[in-house]
């Protein structure tokens, strides 16, 4: 660190008095900005034009009577002003470029950059879906390999590519699983689901026209396999397990399980979003798992962006295969091909997805994350992650409650608000409290089979200097609940860009497109 | 192992803080059956070059768009990208950021979504958008879903003009959930033969425009028909850009809105990831698939944005929400929003007549060849065509000649009987010597 001359700065700048803020549009660098609709910009543009099309003289004669009788009501801002707008905006976003990101479920790792640069060139980022065959085997290429790699990492013999996301992902595997079980004419109608299972897998069940039947779960956040065994009557089609589960915990019984589910005749679905825990440690084909599918963008770390996109393959048992969605990818001697329709030799196929073959630039992202840590990085991947997640239980233990203190957890770490109790602070009121002292807050009130939910996941990619930060940091907010200091959590964040907001308002008249 | 911070020395002091012996003392709850013994079987790790290296190589087996004449369309759309687009989208604070949950250190990504749904809102002429979908198929797909949701009714009619892959989806996704599609014959201009296959069962007719085969129809009349039947109507639009020109969904009728965005701010990328864009009308909100974002006041009176009416979403609702969805397309809508911004309304009017004047350049470059005959007559920026041989095998032969053509509508759609159709599509990329290139190639390759 460079030397700073004391000249001219105040020695005690505490000491000086802050004068009421005044109404400026900016704080230091922090700047406002209002909408895009409000800067103006109604007529401009911030493209240029050939200046026939700028002369507006471009004949669309022959659309008469299909075209905009009025105009399209939207502004356009000069380059500058959009860089301005959207710099700023972006200033008002925490990221994981900035600090320890601790959502648990979420697995917020570093995103490395080689993988927006190579997604970037021209031979992926600018091929067309439909283009001839022999115009892309490298792309094809590419999605082989990875599918090679997720294969021999999950110990699973197929794979279906196309699945946009995790919750697209769970679909797939179960409309594989009900068309297993109509090709046997043994049509079933329920899907069990632990009651610590992430929203998705009983909406997805949903969707695929199951009903849900919860599993209860053990003192000791573990599936209840008692009760798993007395409700898997020949009715039942699947069983949906994540595994590590979002208490952050291995089902050690989950060989029984599997066991349990395929006796029953039902399939075995693992929700494979904590997939990080264990990825190059345990491949889940070892376990009994039928099909699960794998985030991307949580595992192998192509970008969250905000909410998307991600993707989320499925590898499916030999049983399953046969059920795969369009398009199937195939190798011959003459290359690679797709197989895109769901007739021949993929008659027994659920279908198509979506448009097209998937996520194509996630799936260049995450091979060149796979081949960068290879198989003994990716082991030490899931070794860190876990180490990481143990350390932080460790040093928070003593003040924070853990929900299941015993033994070790896996790559998260899952306390409840019992030690809150009395005092006055929630578990929103610390979580928002975390923002002031410039950390993300974990998930809370999730999983819902404890109360006031805490979930850490820090992930592999934090520095133990970092981890010593965010716990530090956790433990003198925990020193304060302790003092009583309760003013410093209830009206919390005080340092944000805003303060907390109205989402009963938000939602009471919802407001969600701006007007004049 | 350049991602991973931590020193061996750390793992030790790390472990004696835990109280664990080892690493594996952390994995007790693993099966032993289970545990493997050591790395799995595939290559060690590699440093940042050698990926580059091997990944670089397959990047160069493939064809690049802008590597010769091009003119593929069919719901993936080559346009230009401002650079400041792709720029900013690798902000560290959008590109490594979750999902809003976090409202006050989230108003970046919350404003933008905002904004989005503002502009998709304003394109689709209806008043409503959500925060974006998967892509423009899926997003048709939960709009048939919506459709029966919202009616009670359990079928939906899909236009012969709808792309293959759209009406695929459909069928896959709605059938699981108990509804049936049905997808009538692929036809150039007959988006007008839903009408006839309406009855009191049908919850929705989906409608494309322009449609699969370029074809740009006023849905109006469908949709007093549809509505009259007490179904709803859908309307479809694979190439967003269009918008900038044609009517909008919400001028003609439509109750619902669906299209693919990737045509603004986003790349081909291979097919994905892409953003879907889903509009409706007011009354219907709350049965809407996907995120909102909506309007509110911090504890100062301050504007801000959260993420809202979750009570429709998964994470609350569970088997009872609207649909399942979790992730959306947020940096692809980032795109989408960022270009559009840029271009504002009458840049995207420019834009889109800029379009449809290199497609009628195309148009009348294509008529000329004997043989070839023009199929589609109301087009944007792209349009069908007959060829006196399977369309396949011209692309095929064209493309070794430098030449990427179309899309053979066999591709697409292989049962149709159609395997001499070809989808030809002219964007601002496309050059007068492009055109002069297809046009001669064309010529020469069907020539008897």
């Amino acid at each position: 660190m460079n030397a700073v001359p004391g000249v001219g700065r105040p020695t005690r700048p505490d000491a000086v008095a802050s004068p009421a803020a005044p109404a400026h549009p900016g704080k230091g660098l922090a700047q406002d900005e209002p909408l895009i609709f409000e800067l103006g910009g109604w007529d401009k543009t911030g493209v240029d034009f050939s200046a026939k099309a700028r002369g507006g003289d471009r004949d669309s004669s022959d659309l008469e009577g299909l075209t905009r009788a009025v105009p399209l009501r939207l502004p356009g801002l000069s380059e500058p002003e959009t860089l301005r707008h959207y710099v700023r905006l972006s200033q008002k976003n925490h990221a994981i470029d900035l600090a320890l990101y601790p959502l648990g479920s979420c697995t917020m790792k570093h995103n490395p950059r080689m993988g927006e640069k190579l997604a970037r060139l021209a031979g992926f980022a600018d091929i067309h879906p439909l283009q001839p065959i022999s115009t892309v085997q490298g792309a094809l290429a590419l999605m082989g390999q990875l599918a090679h790699w997720l294969k021999t990492l999950t110990g699973m013999p197929a794979i279906a590519l196309s699945p946009k996301a995790g919750a697209h992902g769970e679909l797939c595997g179960l409309l594989a699983i009900r068309a297993a079980h109509e090709a046997r004419g043994d049509a079933r109608k329920t899907v069990l689901v632990p009651t610590s299972a992430h929203g998705t897998n009983p909406a997805t069940a949903a969707l695929a026209g199951y009903q849900v039947a919860q599993i209860a779960q053990t003192a000791d956040g573990h599936v209840d396999l008692a009760d798993l065994a007395g409700k898997l009557h020949p009715d039942v089609a699947a069983v949906m397990v994540t595994n590590p589960n979002t208490c952050g915990l291995f089902e050690r019984d989950v060989i029984e399980i599997a066991r349990l589910t395929h006796e029953a005749g039902a399939y075995f679905y693992c929700d494979g979003a904590n997939f990080n825990a264990i990825v190059g440690r345990v491949r889940p084909g070892d376990l009994g798992v039928d099909a699960m599918h794998i985030n991307l963008h949580k595992t192998f770390s192509t970008p969250h962006g905000g909410g998307g996109p991600g993707a989320g393959p499925v590898v499916l048992s030999a049983a399953l295969a046969p059920y795969a969605p369009i398009p199937w990818l195939t190798q011959g001697e003459a290359g690679f091909d797709l197989t895109e329709e769901a007739t021949g030799g993929a008659k027994s196929s659920v279908g198509r997805m979506c448009a097209f073959h998937g996520q194509m630039g996630m799936f260049v992202r995450a091979l060149a994350y796979m081949k960068s840590h290879g198989s003994d990085g990716l082991l030490r991947v899931a070794e860190d992650a876990v180490l990481n997640a143990n350390y932080v239980k460790a040093r928070l233990s003593g003040v924070m409650t853990a929900s299941y203190p015993d033994g070790p957890c896996m790559h998260e770490v899952l306390f409840d608000d019992r030690w809150l109790e009395g005092t006055g602070v929630s578990t929103l009121d610390f979580a928002k409290a975390m923002i002031d002292a410039g950390f993300h807050p974990m998930t809370m009130y999730f999983p819902l089979v404890v109360r006031g939910a805490m979930l850490i996941e820090p992930t592999e990619t934090e520095s133990r200097r970092e981890l010593d930060r965010f716990c530090d940091t956790l433990l003198d907010l925990a020193a304060a609940v302790r003092a009583r200091d309760v003013e410093r959590f209830k009206g919390a964040p005080f340092h944000a860009p805003l303060r907390r907001l109205d989402e009963t308002l938000a939602a009471r008249k919802p407001r969600l497109a701006w007007t004049l | 192992m350049r991602y991973l911070p931590l020193t061996d020395a750390d793992r030790a002091d790390m472990l004696a803080v835990i109280g664990a012996a080892d690493i594996d003392a952390l994995f007790v709850d693993v099966p032993k059956a289970a545990r493997l013994d050591g790395p799995v079987d595939l290559p060690g790790h590699a440093g940042e070059l050698a990926v580059e290296r091997a990944l670089g190589a397959l990047a160069g087996q493939n064809r690049a768009a802008g590597a010769g004449p091009f003119f593929c369309g069919a719901g993936a759309y080559r346009h230009h990208v401002p650079a400041s687009v792709d720029h900013l989208i690798q902000r560290s604070e959008f590109l490594t950021s979750y999902t809003p949950y976090q409202p006050e250190i989230s108003q970046g990504t919350l404003q933008v979504l905002f904004e989005f749904q503002t502009q998709v809102a304003a394109l689709m002429g209806l008043p409503v958008a959500n925060a974006s979908m998967y892509d423009g198929s899926t997003a048709c797909a939960e709009a048939v879903m919506m459709a029966a949701r919202v009616t009670g009714r359990r079928k939906a009619v899909l236009s012969g003009g709808l792309h293959p892959h759209y009406a695929q989806t459909a069928h896959t996704l709605a059938h699981s959930a108990g509804v049936e599609t049905r997808r009538l014959g692929a036809a150039v201009d007959a988006e007008r033969a839903v009408v006839e296959a309406i009855d009191e069962g049908t919850a929705c007719v989906v409608v494309q425009t322009p449609n699969v085969f370029g074809t740009v129809t006023d849905v109006t009349a469908i949709a007093e028909a549809a509505h009259a039947a007490g179904a709803l109507i859908i309307v479809v639009a694979a190439e967003a850009v269009s918008l900038g020109l044609l009517k909008s969904p919400g001028e003609m009728g439509a109750d619902i809105a669906v299209a693919e965005g990737q045509s603004i701010g986003n790349g081909l990328n291979f097919g994905g990831p892409y953003v879907g864009l889903f509009a409706c009308r007011e009354a219907l909100t709350r049965q809407m698939p996907g995120r909102l974002c909506g309007e509110t006041v911090d504890a100062e009176g301050r504007r801000g944005f959260v993420l809202t009416l979750s009570t429709r979403e998964q994470h609350i609702r569970r088997d009872k929400a609207t649909s399942n969805i979790c992730t959306n397309s947020g940096l692809c809508a980032l795109a989408f929003s960022i270009h559009m911004s840029l271009l504002g309304g009458a840049g995207l009017r420019a834009l889109a007549e800029e379009n449809h004047a290199q497609a009628r350049a195309l148009h009348a470059a294509l008529a000329a060849p004997p043989g070839v005959e023009i199929l589609t007559h109301r087009y944007f920026n792209e349009f069908a065509l007959r060829l006196p041989r399977p369309a396949a095998e011209v692309v095929e032969s064209l493309a070794a000649k430098g030449i990427l053509a179309g899309v053979p509508f066999s591709r697409l759609d292989p049962e149709a009987g159609l395997g001499d159709v070809l989808l030809v599509c002219a964007t601002e990329m496309t050059t007068a010597e492009d055109i002069a290139a297809l046009a001669s190639a064309l010529k020469a390759e069907i020539t008897p």
